[in-house]
């Protein structure tokens, strides 16, 4: 088909290019696309933020509510992550059951949140076994040009540092009052073109990429998610190199989704 | 439609004729529409209208997928209305659900009724309708994106197909109603017209109305339909038509 021959000329083109260390948008293999976040973008969410990353867009929207603590974590509140790549945003997905792919997306944003301790979840037990808060963050992918997972958790990041828990809603307080954020992660996602290994890739160096890997950090200096996607390898040099990178990104990407208190 | 368990209802009518948000009863919430904002699709439009946020795109003519449902002497339209967990109140659980699936059925249906689908055999062109945030006359709102959006992604129709709904609120018949209304108004009736021709291709219809309170209805949504369709069609002027060129680059 002339759609699939078409793409092979392009991943070729993408991948001479990144021999000579440069990249079909003019970019060089460290440059970041620019962040643009829209916080307070859905009034019905107790906290939401529209995230465009490039030609990428992200909305995340908060919601909580008063559920019931899981047995194995009965002073913890519940925190559940789901993405939505919704067919509106690419024309590669489809309306159905969540696909593998979102799946994932979901699951590198939850990993990061968790492990970062972004939220104290035992704040979120209202009574020990019996009541406690379930923080629901639903992300949207409006606009799909590539690196999905960073767009998803900038815009989840960016939603949750200016939420409210709706106590009084729920009548397990007499005031609503800001959710409490402890840590920052920032997800940075790589991909392998040849022997070039560049940061934020767009929708069509995904689709030339051989291999892919994100890496989590916080402000407090730790690695807290990796994951390694897409067909291809990494040596352990390659590692120790992207984290470095997605250190310096993650400080300068954390002030932008964060900003000003609201 | 009252909902259960609902406690108080608010004064939904001032003495002076004057709505919950201060709107006579044949005024529309501030409408914004925007065409393009997407790159990825082949068309798509942006809606704000009143509180409701609406992204619309639109993928084809193209292949159909599930390949079943192709039809050899025309495109199939295929739409899902679909709406985002935080859009409303209480969390909506992701996924489709009976009201998306009935709402998409009737919106494809009245795009049948305009797109000239017989120029596309054996394609789909499908329509994706996102509710990011909701208050009421979602439907409307998607529809009227929807229809920017098939435009923008150049596909052959009758005409735009603005959509309105008007309702019933404290005895009085008032055009597109907000949440509050909604909620505890007596009436709801969701339609799309064909400017051109002056025909209803979407009418739903919930509560209770008299007969001459719907003749009411329907020519007080006619003419909102109107006024929607002058903001839809300015919509795709912004970004079809071209900038003069100045005289001199600053």
């Amino acid at each position: 088909m002339s759609e699939e021959v078409a793409a092979e000329i392009l991943q070729t083109h993408i991948l001479d290019l990144a021999a000579q260390g440069r990249r079909l948008d003019g970019r060089g293999p460290d440059d970041y696309r620019p962040v643009a976040v829209e916080p307070g973008f859905v009034t019905t969410a107790d906290g939401s933020a529209l995230v465009h990353l490039g030609r990428t867009t992200a909305l995340a929207g908060i919601k909580l509510e008063v559920g019931k603590p899981f047995p194995d974590t009965p002073n913890a509140g519940v925190l559940t992550t789901n993405a939505e790549l919704i067919p509106l945003s690419s024309p590669t997905f489809e309306p159905g059951p969540p696909q593998p792919g979102a799946i994932e997306v979901s699951r590198v944003v939850d990993r990061a949140i968790r492990a970062a301790e972004m939220i104290d979840l035992t704040r979120l037990c209202v009574s020990p076994g019996e009541k406690s808060w379930v923080c629901y963050v639903d992300i949207h992918i409006l606009a799909h040009d590539g690196n999905l997972i960073d767009a998803a958790l900038l815009a989840s990041v960016a939603a949750l540092s200016r939420s409210t828990v709706p106590a009084q809603r729920f009548g397990v307080g007499e005031a609503d009052y800001p959710l409490a954020v402890q840590h920052v992660p920032i997800e940075c996602t790589f991909v392998r073109l040849g022997d070039t290994i560049v940061v934020d890739p767009t929708f069509d160096e995904e689709h030339a990429a051989q291999g892919r890997i994100t890496v989590a950090t916080d402000e407090s200096g730790r690695i807290v998610a990796m994951q390694k996607g897409l067909v291809g390898a990494f040596s352990p040099d390659d590692v120790k190199s992207v984290v470095r990178r997605a250190f310096a990104h993650g400080e300068r990407l954390r002030r932008s989704v964060t900003g000003e208190s609201p | 439609m009252g909902s259960v368990g609902a406690k108080e209802v608010p004064n939904l009518l001032t003495a002076d004729g004057l709505r919950i948000d201060g709107r006579r009863l044949d005024e529309l919430r501030p409408i914004q529409i925007r065409a393009g904002p997407l790159h990825q699709a082949d068309g798509s439009a942006f809606v704000e209208w009143g509180q409701n946020k609406v992204m619309a795109a639109v993928y084809g003519p193209r292949e159909v997928h599930p390949r079943h449902l192709q039809q050899s002497t025309k495109a199939v339209i295929q739409c899902k209305y679909n709406m985002a967990a935080f859009s409303v109140d209480e969390r909506k659980r992701p996924g489709l659900d009976r009201r998306s699936q009935e709402i998409s059925k009737v919106i494809a249906e009245a795009f049948d009724s305009v797109v000239f689908a017989e120029e596309f055999p054996r394609t789909s062109i499908d329509v994706y309708i996102e509710v990011l945030q909701a208050n009421a006359g979602t439907r409307c709102a998607g529809l009227v994106a929807a229809s920017v959006a098939l435009a923008d992604a150049g596909i052959p129709m009758v005409d735009l197909l603005p959509a309105v709904a008007v309702g019933k609120v404290a005895g009085a018949i008032a055009l597109d109603l907000k949440k509050e209304e909604d909620n505890f108004g007596e009436a709801d009736l969701p339609m799309a017209l064909v400017p051109q021709s002056g025909r209803l291709v979407l009418l739903q219809m919930e509560g209770h109305m008299t007969e001459p309170e719907l003749g009411q209805a329907l020519d007080l949504g006619v003419r909102g339909c109107r006024v929607i369709y002058e903001k839809m069609k300015a919509a795709l002027r912004d970004r079809y038509s071209v900038a003069p060129v100045p005289s001199e680059a600053p």
